[in-house]
């Protein structure tokens, strides 16, 4: 992988008014992918709800009784490459456990991290030290 | 969230007049569509024109409300849902849960 052409890090308080901030700087980004192949409106909306929900995720899992709280949103672009960390201090949960969407009985709520996988190439949660990462890759070429 | 909801041809219309639906607003949204249920009418017709994003709580809170129109025997129409909107839909094959039409002469002209 070549070296990072753009790293942009951004930490913004456990509310959900910055979601659109986020998925706008995703959308903004994602417009400017030139070397992206395909459709690159398609792709400009994908990273603005992927960030939208990964950090939607990240606020909903926070710990509510510390109002300080903060997530951090990190985004790298490599020439052939997106990374999307998002950093949280919450409990955490079981990426592998939340269930596919059933389409014939479909749910009010759970389609967020389906939108992730399904959108993005990789998909992983890990504890690192005192948060968990929800790291996010998309391949460009 | 800015909603208008009017009525057009004696038929309810709640107009999003919002670009995002995401879940910073979509509680208020599913919110405004259940007291509007409450209120004894059962057939909505929800336009999405200014709509250009929706997240997954912004699908949730209009399933939602799609469940609870269909519960009282009434039903939630969607007009004018934009081409990056609708491939939302469609991702999650919502498409074939709701009636979808292209604009609201569509939508009423369906009913008859």
């Amino acid at each position: 992988m070549n070296a990072a052409q753009i790293q942009l890090d951004v930490i913004i308080p456990t509310q959900t008014k910055y979601l659109d901030l986020i998925g706008c700087i995703g959308e903004r980004l994602g417009h400017g992918l030139d070397q992206f192949s395909g459709d690159r409106e398609a792709l400009a909306y994908h990273l603005n709800l992927v960030l939208t929900e990964a950090t939607a995720n990240a606020i909903k899992h926070a710990n509510d009784s510390k109002p300080e709280e903060t997530v951090r949103i990190s985004i790298v672009i490599h020439d052939d490459e997106l990374n999307i960390k998002v950093f949280d201090h919450g409990q955490g949960f079981d990426l592998e456990a939340v269930p596919a969407p059933d389409f014939n009985n479909p749910k009010e709520n759970g389609m967020g991290i389906y939108f992730i996988k399904t959108l993005m190439d990789s998909v992983t949660y890990t504890r690192q030290g005192d948060c968990n990462v929800l790291e996010i890759k998309k391949r460009l070429v | 969230m800015k909603l208008k909801l009017e009525k057009i041809d004696e038929m309810n219309v709640l107009q999003v007049q919002e670009e995002r639906i995401d879940a910073h607003n979509s509680a208020e949204l599913k919110e405004s569509i259940l007291q509007f249920l409450e209120q004894g009418e059962n057939r909505l017709f929800v336009q999405l024109s200014q709509v250009r994003f929706i997240d997954s709580s912004g699908l949730g809170a209009l399933l939602s409300g799609y469940k609870n129109a269909v519960n009282r025997s009434g039903k939630l129409v969607l007009c004018n849902v934009q081409p990056q909107v609708l491939a939302m839909f469609e991702l999650t094959r919502l498409n074939r849960v709701f009636e979808i039409y292209s604009d609201l002469n569509e939508a009423f002209a369906a009913q008859n």
